[in-house]
């Protein structure tokens, strides 16, 4: 089993805009590697240098957050992982957003990183308070499915399987899955095309 | 009770079963592997000590980081060379069949799986890809997942899967002459959104996708993903049983018949439950071209750019960060602007039915002065075809460049890259920020057809025109 991963709490960065896409979090040329080592330096590397240091994650105020606040269908178009790497390894331990795209949101669950959803009223609360206060403690919280700041504690979703997975310690599927043992094969001897149709 | 879907019936044939965080472990059919997600996949299982539990339903291919002008070895790109050994000896240690260049079978990993009759309807398809989608074309499930998937695949032949929603989504009517496949997923990106299909697969049906070779049907539910839906599928029919006769991986002699006998049964049944239905009119579809930074961004070749405050409220924050970043003005029309580069090719227009409709257009003219134009097969197989078809020659007396089999400029892993600002008029996928190599590079999608019309006027134009 993995770690239980019930709450993350620390500071906050606010990115925001709808539709942030992988190809942004992680453009396609850093994908040429055999390990994810090292993606954390290239997150956003295109949207940063055409901000010319104007950007979120180069902003002195977020600097160590550990919750990345963003708009909705964040992740949305490729399924590389090494999206969420690059924003593991850039520290950030959790997201919360108006929505998320659902590889993304697979991958950062693999990764025991939790993406909570907030109502579009509430994000753009959280994300004005960060922004007013960027040293305030946010809190994640994934057992109550909730997200706290100075502004107050809403509401948030996540669907109830992650919830789980992340809750106790399951997000490595990989353990879960081979405990099924036969099962896997037996499931594998119903399949017709898997015997030829025989 | 109600009769069950396709999905519902795939999904409950695949069941190994119901997991405690109410996720289902399901059984994954066939799992599709390249260069890029996978060798960390590999990597992971080596730590973890297990070894690849059914080598024998994993396929191999190199394709994101294939040059498209040498494939000799070592490739020119030390880091290219390096994923290509990795996937080499990965696949080689796993017993794992892998189709590299020169095989004869070697493509993009969503061209290959259907022409070898690996994509079978019934079926569940995993690869570390989100275009994966496209094989719900045969009326499999397909899913594109990240690389710790690919992980448990390996190690377990299954995934932890929620059961998405289905939407059924109907295309009526008759599409006009040079409206394509293409124009037809991105009408209903448009009018559903790049978020619509989040939590939900997508059945596609109707008279449209009913007359839809299986070519045109891969290159819908290629584009399943753009709309936010991890799957989409169209039902299996005759089309599909006859395109799978004779494929090399399809079943052969006396177990076709049953096959195609099972295959047509997981078609979704009459009276199927649906938790949602859309329908669009096939009718008023037109040639369609994108503007923006996203899929869904897009507008008939012949109508006016949307002003912002045509567009509700949650949209025109985007718009307007599109029209900055694409240089293009609201209200205006989008037929004349100009661009520097013509991409025919990828997982969604890269199919032979693509080049020789690409090639008609070809045929009746020169590439513009100044405008670099690349046709991009896309695989090895296509490649034969077009070929023995002589398009190659079609292509190259009119001025565009033909390449060897890869995913080329759809995005920038190899050394196919837009430069500066370009602009692009592509039949890929998407048209992200920086999607084809230059932080600062455009993209307009559309079919390839008009693709081809753009490379010979030297800009958007109504493919109609020009046939």
């Amino acid at each position: 089993m993995a770690a239980r991963i019930q709450h993350v709490a620390g500071r906050a960065c606010v990115l925001r805009g709808d539709d942030i896409d992988t190809d942004r979090i992680i453009p396609a040329r850093f994908l040429r590697c055999v390990t994810f080592d090292g993606l954390g330096e290239h997150a956003f590397e295109d949207d940063r240098e055409q901000a010319k240091g104007d950007h979120p994650l180069d902003d002195d105020r977020f600097m160590g957050a550990r919750i990345l606040v963003v708009g909705r269908n964040f992740g949305c178009g490729s399924s590389r992982e090494h999206a969420p790497q690059s924003l593991m390894r850039r520290g950030f331990d959790a997201f919360v957003g108006g929505s998320f795209a659902e590889i993304f949101a697979g991958n950062c669950t693999a990764l025991g990183l939790p993406c909570l959803v907030l109502s579009v009223p509430d994000l753009a609360t959280v994300m004005d308070s960060i922004d007013a206060q960027p040293d305030q403690q946010v809190e994640v919280d994934v057992d109550a499915r909730q997200v706290t700041c100075a502004a107050g504690r809403f509401d948030a979703q996540i669907p109830d399987g992650t919830r789980e997975q992340l809750l106790e310690g399951s997000w490595n599927a990989t353990s879960v899955l081979l405990d099924a043992g036969e099962a896997i094969e037996n499931t594998a001897r119903s399949l017709p095309y898997l015997r030829n149709f025989a | 009770m109600p009769g069950k879907s396709l999905l519902d019936k795939v999904w409950d044939a695949h069941t190994v079963r119901e997991l405690p965080t109410g996720q289902t472990q399901l059984f994954i059919g066939l799992h599709l592997i390249h260069e890029v997600t996978s060798p960390q996949a590999f990597a992971m299982l080596r730590e973890m000590g297990v070894a690849v539990r059914f080598p024998e339903r994993t396929f191999a291919t190199v394709d994101h980081i294939i040059p498209t002008h040498s494939q000799a070895r070592p490739l020119a790109d030390a880091l290219a060379e390096e994923m290509m050994v990795a996937l080499e000896e990965n696949t080689r240690g796993a017993g794992i069949e892998f189709f590299g260049p020169g095989s004869g079978r070697q493509g993009v990993v969503h061209v290959i799986g259907p022409e070898l009759g690996l994509t079978q309807p019934g079926s569940t398809i995993a690869c570390g890809d989100s275009h994966t989608s496209t094989h719900g074309a045969f009326g499999a499930v397909a899913f594109g997942i990240g690389t710790s998937q690919v992980r448990d695949v390996l190690a377990t032949q299954c995934l932890a899967m929620a059961r998405p929603k289905t939407r059924r989504i109907e295309v009526t009517g008759k599409l006009s002459g040079g409206v394509y496949a293409k124009d037809v997923i991105l009408a209903i990106i448009r009018r559903l959104g790049v978020k619509g299909g989040v939590g939900f697969a997508y059945e596609y049906a109707g008279p449209v996708l009913d007359s839809f070779s299986i070519e045109e049907r891969l290159t819908v539910c290629n584009m399943s993903i753009e709309g936010g839906a991890r799957c989409g599928y169209v039902n299996p029919d005759d089309a599909t049983v006859e395109y799978l006769r004779g494929r090399p991986f399809s079943p052969q002699g006396d177990a076709f018949e049953p096959a195609a006998s099972w295959w047509r049964g997981m078609a979704s049944d009459a009276d199927a439950h649906y938790d949602d239905r859309v329908s669009l009119d096939g009718n008023a579809i037109a040639p369609s071209v994108t503007w923006g930074i996203t899929p869904g961004q897009s507008v008939a070749v012949d109508e006016a750019l949307p002003r912002l405050a045509e567009l509700p409220d949650d949209e025109r924050g985007s718009a307007e960060e599109a029209y900055g970043y694409m240089g293009l003005t609201p209200g205006e029309p989008l037929a004349g602007t100009a661009v520097d580069v013509c991409f025919i090719g990828s997982c969604t227009n890269g199919r032979i039915s693509d080049l020789r409709e690409a090639a008609r257009v070809a045929r009746t003219g020169k590439v513009a002065p100044g405008v670099k134009a690349l046709v991009v097969p896309g695989s090895e197989a296509v490649a034969r075809q077009a070929e023995e078809e002589g398009l190659p020659e079609v292509f190259r007396s009119a001025g565009f460049e033909w390449r060897e089999p890869g995913c080329s400029m759809c995005l920038a892993m190899n050394p196919d890259k837009l430069v500066g600002r370009e602009l692009c008029a592509s039949s890929s996928n998407r048209n992200f920020k920086g999607r084809q190599g230059s932080p600062t590079g455009r993209t307009l999608l559309m079919s390839p057809a008009m693709v081809a019309a753009a490379a010979l006027r030297g800009g958007v134009t109504d493919v109609r025109e020009v046939l």
